[in-house]
């Protein structure tokens, strides 16, 4: 696997007509320039005058001019409804970790073997990863209807009596959209762990079994272990997704009803397009990026550095 | 053995069993739309009797369908010709170059990954409009590019890396400059990687709907996520049209995914196991 350490001697062979410092600075610039300036326009102004607006009040129209400081997060963690939309999120991650996860390794682990039709299983179960969340939204925006698809497959099994309003009961409507969420998404998780599964030679398994391990055993302490790095990455996808979930939840209900399934940035969206409050809005959407960037940091202190890394950079490669 | 066929049953049973979980809602979905709303109402799952036309036709014909397809390709082409453009050029240094300050460029980057769009969306709506850019499909492409450099530069990293030094020294005895060899060695030895972060940029801008939610309010200007949303809201009494509607609208997405599936797969596994 080549020749990574070659890239340093490269430097140590005579190049004329390239070596000179200040001209090679100005092409590595060159390379570089565009990317930076795009980032920074279109990602971190943005971010940065958010954070600059979250400290005023401000309807977005007419001049910035009415500052109140921290005001807008002292609201923001005193409405019970953004405490709601928080505790949603919070909870969607948890679920995400603590069902998903291991469903989708169950299903993983019995998937790993030469199967015949391999390829049309990953295709169709990762399909559903491709669609829109607006066209999932909407597909199953249809399906839940009373008297939907859903429905009508429950009473055809005799399960009649389970029937429920899955998105007006304000009781149920947050896991309804959390089922539906698992629905399109379990397959991308099978897919990354059935990858990190390949990883794990075979020898392994072999070797454990001549060591008078039991299936079980050679599951949680070979091949768990060794596909550490995989659901790491994935739990950390997954809560950062839960954190910013948007689109299926503001077509399917709206975070409604009364909130009952809001997540914070339907209740951001909700606060800045329909009530004009900008300054409000964009407080949430820093403690939004507060949360990711603080999940982010203590996550690769704690989690990924085992993985041999030094952060964001050694996570993804 | 272990290879006895009666052992993989329970396998089987379990992938088809899950494919099914997969399959239906998308089957009912697309064969509903073959029926008429009244049947709908009556009977809410059958197989269609009559084969009613008219809802696919409905849409196909309809002006809007395909202005809104005609707006979603221009806005992922304009963002992926950018965001792979940009990062391919950016990813060339960092990945075979010394300089002093490399990887703190990486790092930056690698930052904009904490970033959902979401967090952002409602200043960069703020920053359209001090651009003249709002209800523009560039106003929308280029923060899409903007938020994808992130990872198709840490996709495009190790593989550029991974290329043998040699070359770039018998470039440079031929009098290549750095672009040179940029141009006409690296990038067409990228194209496996090339290809995968091409295929994510697409996927990500098609499906992309708060962005062009916030920004985008004339219906011609729509891309098909907001097409999609917006005719079940508006015809919500209509089930069979949105069925036939929503059914189209996956289509390209299908389509696209499976000529490019290996691609897509491939191409989130390496960056894992990377």
């Amino acid at each position: 696997m080549a020749t990574v350490s070659s890239a340093t001697t490269g430097r140590a062979l005579a190049r004329p007509a390239v070596a000179r410092p200040r001209r090679k600075w100005i092409e590595i610039a060159l390379f570089v320039a565009p990317a930076i300036a795009l980032y920074v326009m279109f990602l971190i102004v943005p971010v940065v005058q958010a954070v600059h607006y979250s400290f005023y009040s401000w309807t977005g129209l007419g001049p910035l001019s009415n500052f109140i400081g921290l005001h807008n997060y002292r609201e923001a963690f005193g409405d019970r409804f953004f405490r709601q939309a928080m505790e949603h999120n919070a909870i969607l991650a948890g679920l995400s970790i603590g069902l998903q996860l291991p469903l989708a390794l169950g299903v993983a682990l019995l998937l790993n073997r030469p199967l015949r039709g391999r390829r049309i299983f990953r295709l169709i179960f990762f399909a559903p990863y491709v669609l829109s969340e607006a066209v999932t939204a909407v597909l199953f925006l249809q399906i839940l209807q009373p008297g939907g698809l859903v429905d009508a497959a429950l009473r055809s099994v005799g399960l009649g009596g389970l029937v429920q309003l899955w998105l007006a009961d304000l009781r149920l409507v947050f896991y309804t959209l959390f089922v539906v969420i698992t629905w399109k998404y379990i397959g991308f998780a099978i897919i990354l762990l059935l990858a990190g599964l390949q990883g794990v030679p075979s020898e392994l398994h072999e070797a454990a079994a001549m060591d008078g391990a039991s299936s079980w055993e050679t599951l949680r302490y070979v091949t768990i272990p060794l596909l550490g790095p995989t659901i790491r990455i994935w739990v950390f996808l997954s809560v950062i997704g839960s954190i910013q979930l948007f689109d299926l939840v503001w077509i399917m209900t709206l975070g409604g009803p009364a909130g009952a399934s809001s997540t914070m940035a339907t209740y951001m969206v909700d606060q800045g397009v329909n009530s004009y409050r900008i300054g409000y809005a964009t407080a949430v959407a820093t403690i939004l990026f507060g949360l990711c960037f603080v999940i982010s940091m203590l996550y690769q202190v704690f989690v990924l550095r085992r993985d041999s890394g030094t952060g964001t950079a050694r996570m993804a490669g | 053995m272990r290879t006895s066929p009666f052992a993989d049953a329970p396998v089987y049973f379990v992938a088809i069993a899950l494919s099914a979980v997969v399959l239906v809602p998308i089957a009912y979905v697309v064969l509903s739309g073959f029926r008429t709303t009244g049947q709908i109402a009556n009977k809410p799952v059958a197989f269609p009797h009559p084969w009613v036309i008219h809802n696919y036709a409905k849409v196909i014909t309809s002006g809007s369908f395909w202005r809104q397809i005609g707006n979603s390709v221009i806005v992922a082409t304009i963002a992926t010709s950018l965001v792979v453009g940009v990062s391919a050029l950016a990813a060339y240094p960092l990945s075979r170059l010394q300089f002093r300050g490399r990887e703190a460029i990486y790092t930056f980057f690698t930052f904009g990954l904490l970033f959902p769009v979401a967090v952002a969306a409602l200043p960069l709506y703020l920053l359209l409009r001090q651009f003249g850019l709002l209800e523009s499909l560039l106003g929308v492409a280029l923060p899409e590019a903007a938020f994808g450099i992130p990872i198709t530069i840490i996709i495009l990293r190790p593989f550029m890396r991974s290329i043998p030094v040699e070359l770039e020294d018998a470039a440079a005895m031929d009098g290549c400059g750095r672009f040179g060899f940029f141009w006409r060695i690296l990038l067409p030895l990228s194209r496996p990687a090339l290809v995968t972060v091409i295929v994510l940029s697409v996927v990500t801008s098609w499906n992309n709907y708060i962005l062009p939610f916030l920004v985008l309010n004339d219906p011609n200007h729509w891309t098909l996520p907001l097409g999609v949303a917006s005719y079940s809201g508006v015809h919500s009494a209509d089930s069979a049209g949105i069925l036939a509607f929503t059914t189209l609208s996956m289509v390209p997405a299908l389509l696209f995914f499976m000529a490019a599936e290996r691609r897509i797969v491939g191409g989130l596994s390496g960056a894992v196991k990377g």
